[in-house]
């Protein structure tokens, strides 16, 4: 078929689905449901699991016609952690009974998932978790300590690293699961943070039992999985196509132009400084999409978070200087729990607070910098003393 | 304003292919360094080869008129290989800005002229001037013009200058032969751009573009200027960073590749996530101005307030990380530093350039 071909199909498509599925007339979930059924649900995934194999960039043929029609959607933000990291991940290495099982309820939200990687002990150095799985009959049992999982409360499944050889050095012992979270060995505890409220939570595993066929991959093959998910979150962390001044820019201009009683020539030039470094940084995200045409993550997405975290940190910064008297309020420090985590949410004082997470959550920036310097410009790599010793051999 | 292609086209790299094997062949560094030692004999042959062997002359000018009919884009990828060569031409005063005020007079004789080499000019205004903020004290006489014009860049190569001259309502644009002035060339800063102070006391003219249209004619040209500017800047900063990586995977000390260490890597890598970012910007302001597009003026501003700064900075790295030879006059990274720093300076400041945006995006101080 051709480009025309496939849009004029899948306009029929779309056409058909709102016939037989009424969205004012359906129930939202039913919708959700035959919308995936119709592989309209993302469109390059695969057919009979929600998609058509068609290029990612068809998806807005769709999405328009859909919202057009004021159809219901399966509201991303907050099943973000399905979409953009378990479910490329079940794709890619998920046998075709977990696709089968896992992909339709994560799509329509009737199953949110969550992320158990970053333990205490294991951050930027995620390879040397100690997280235990050990094999036990048909099933696994796991015990150990997660941390940084957001929505872990609301959450049906997660996807799981843990340690099931220590024999091997700490990338080859590596195991990866599903995990469900309904399991009485779950405990999850909100952990708050400097803004008060707890977006994350600690997860403790006790005695686990995880079925042998909820494993992502092969025994010993977790680490190269995981890297998979991995790069999947820096591309979603680093951003979309956005129009101009979207982000914290767009909050610290229309600050500027609501105020002009904070106006000095000395901000001034720091604002169109930061104004100039954000635009051209879009642009720079526009360059590397046209790029990568193909849809697939590459080193590049790590300037990208690279940049977008220091310009957060700045204009946020800059912003709570703006406001001089009111940039010493603060909204509030209620511990709660939000579903929706929005980087330029609430009031300057939180944007401030949390920005400073930016450098740090999905790969730090020192670690973002190594990555770039090794892969792209071709330096030599970190010594790493530990990579071929026995994980159990380790100092810790 | 983000539909525009950011990517080179095919055409774009086999033009880039052609100038970069040129260059290879015609300009190496120790040839650009000796132009600070009084030889200027490359300078001369190298316009000669890109100006005649590849049509570069007459790059910007439609084929009807003896041209090739490209846009503003391909421009942009010459400039770039000019700017990682350091090279000596006056592409960018005479085939990009002295053309496009040549053209805007519908002087055809001369835009052939233009475009086959034959001829060369320049605007006379400082290199400094930008087009915001260009302005001249050239007066006409019945007897000729009077006054002077310093630090015109290209002015030195030229045949004939194009000199905007004040009136009453605006500024006329006149034409005026070399044999008609004084020229002093100046020691610049950037001896591979070197400038030139103009006498042109008692110099007969031609007028070529009237006072209603004059100002605009020059402020367009000085746009294009800054907007391709850019990709010069990025050409600059990518030598740059190429050679410094390059240099730093080969010199040990201590006993280890000194690109290993992470003070380096990490150094490296924003100055490699900065010189991606200027390309984004260098290559928006050469897609804008090749378009028309709306959000050219923009797209100049932001890329000069961006890449004058990237390039000065890639240059800077490219000395401090290559140590003590980083320092010499034998390494051609001073070729780049001085190169960079005259850039950034050129049709106007960073700051001027951020102060122009926050009038075009209503960011009002």
């Amino acid at each position: 078929m051709t480009d025309d071909e496939v849009v004029a199909d899948l306009r029929r498509r779309v056409d058909d689905l709102l016939i037989r599925h009424d969205p004012a007339t359906t129930d939202r979930l039913d919708f959700m449901r035959a919308r995936f059924d119709a592989g309209l649900a993302w469109v390059h995934y695969p057919e009979g699991l929600g998609g058509l194999g068609l290029p990612r960039a068809m998806q807005s043929v769709v999405d328009e016609p859909l919202a057009k029609a004021s159809a219901p959607d399966n509201d991303p933000r907050r099943i973000g952690i399905g979409l953009g990291m378990a479910a490329p991940t079940i794709l890619m290495f998920g046998t075709e009974e977990q696709k089968k099982r896992f992909l339709r309820p994560l799509w329509t939200g009737e199953e949110v998932w969550c992320q158990l990687f970053s333990e205490p002990g294991a951050g930027s150095d995620l390879a040397a978790l100690s997280t235990r799985a050990v094999r036990d009959g048909d099933s696994w049992v796991v015990n150990g300590q997660k941390v940084w999982t957001s929505v872990a409360h609301k959450a049906r499944w997660a996807i799981l690293v843990a340690r099931s050889d220590p024999e091997q050095p700490k990338h080859a012992g590596l195991t990866y699961f599903v995990c469900d979270m309904t399991d009485p060995g779950v405990e999850v505890r909100p952990l708050r943070q400097i803004t008060g409220e707890a977006e994350f939570n600690e997860v403790f595993l006790t005695d686990v039992r995880i079925p042998d066929e909820n494993r992502l991959g092969n025994v010993g093959d977790g680490w190269r999985v995981a890297m998979g998910t991995l790069m999947n979150e820096r591309v979603a962390i680093g951003g979309g196509a956005a129009p101009r001044e979207s982000g914290m820019i767009g909050v610290v201009a229309d600050t500027w132009r609501k105020h002009p009683e904070v106006r000095t020539p000395a901000a001034h030039d720091r604002l169109l400084s930061l104004w100039v470094e954000a635009e051209v940084a879009r642009l720079t995200g526009t360059r590397l999409r046209q790029k990568l045409a193909s849809g697939e993550p590459g080193p590049e997405g790590s300037a990208m978070k690279l940049m977008f975290a220091r310009l957060a940190q700045q204009l946020s910064s800059l912003e709570l200087e703006l406001l001089g008297e009111d940039g010493l309020r603060y909204s509030d420090w209620t511990m709660v729990r939000p579903e929706i985590v929005e980087f330029t949410g609430r009031d300057a004082g939180y944007r401030y607070l949390r920005a400073k997470g930016n450098s740090i959550e999905g790969g730090t920036s020192e670690v973002l910098r190594n990555i770039i310097a090794e892969r792209v410009l071709g330096l030599p790599p970190e010594h790493r003393d530990d990579k071929d010793v026995p994980w159990k051999d380790l100092p810790r | 304003m983000s539909d525009l292609n950011l990517l080179y086209t095919d055409v774009e790299d086999s033009l880039r292919d052609s100038v970069r094997s040129l260059l290879e062949d015609r300009c190496p560094a120790e040839r650009v360094i000796a132009t600070y030692d009084g030889d200027t004999s490359l300078g001369p042959e190298l316009w000669r080869a890109l100006a005649a062997d590849l049509g570069l002359a007459g790059l910007l000018v439609p084929e009807a008129l003896g041209g090739q009919g490209a846009s503003a884009r391909e421009a942009a990828v010459v400039l770039e290989e000019l700017g990682r060569f350091a090279a000596p031409a006056p592409f960018l005063t005479s085939a990009v800005i002295a053309t496009t005020v040549a053209r805007r007079a519908e002087e055809s004789e001369l835009v052939s002229a233009l475009a086959s080499g034959t001829t060369t000019a320049a605007l006379a205004v400082p290199f400094s001037a930008g087009p915001a903020t260009f302005g001249s004290d050239v007066l006409r006489f019945d007897d000729g013009l009077r006054g002077n014009v310093s630090s015109v860049a290209g002015a030195l190569e030229a045949d004939v200058l194009l000199v905007p001259v004040p009136t009453e309502t605006g500024f006329e644009v006149h034409k005026v032969d070399r044999d008609q002035v004084t020229m002093e060339p100046v020691v610049s800063l950037d001896m591979t751009r070197q400038l030139a102070d103009i006498d042109l006391t008692g110099a007969a003219s031609t007028l070529l573009i009237d006072a209603t249209d004059g100002a605009a004619a020059v402020r367009d040209a000085l746009e294009l200027g800054a907007a391709l500017l850019a990709s010069e800047q990025l050409g600059v900063a990518e030598w740059c960073l190429e050679s410094t990586v390059a240099y730093l995977k080969e010199r040990r000390q201590f006993g280890r590749i000194v690109g290993g260490f992470q003070a380096i890597k990490h150094r490296l890598a924003d100055l490699w996530v900065e010189v991606e970012s200027a390309r984004a910007a260098a290559r928006y302001a050469a897609a804008t101005a090749a378009e028309g597009d709306p959000d050219r003026q923009v797209a100049t501003a932001l890329a000069q307030a961006y890449c004058s700064g990237a390039a000065v900075h890639s240059a800077e790295e490219c000395v401090q990380l290559h140590g003590g030879i980083g320092m010499t006059w034998e390494h051609p990274a001073h070729l780049y530093l001085k190169r960079a720093k005259a850039d950034q300076l050129a049709f106007g400041t960073a700051e001027g350039h951020r102060a122009t945006l926050a009038g075009l995006v209503d960011l009002p101080v």
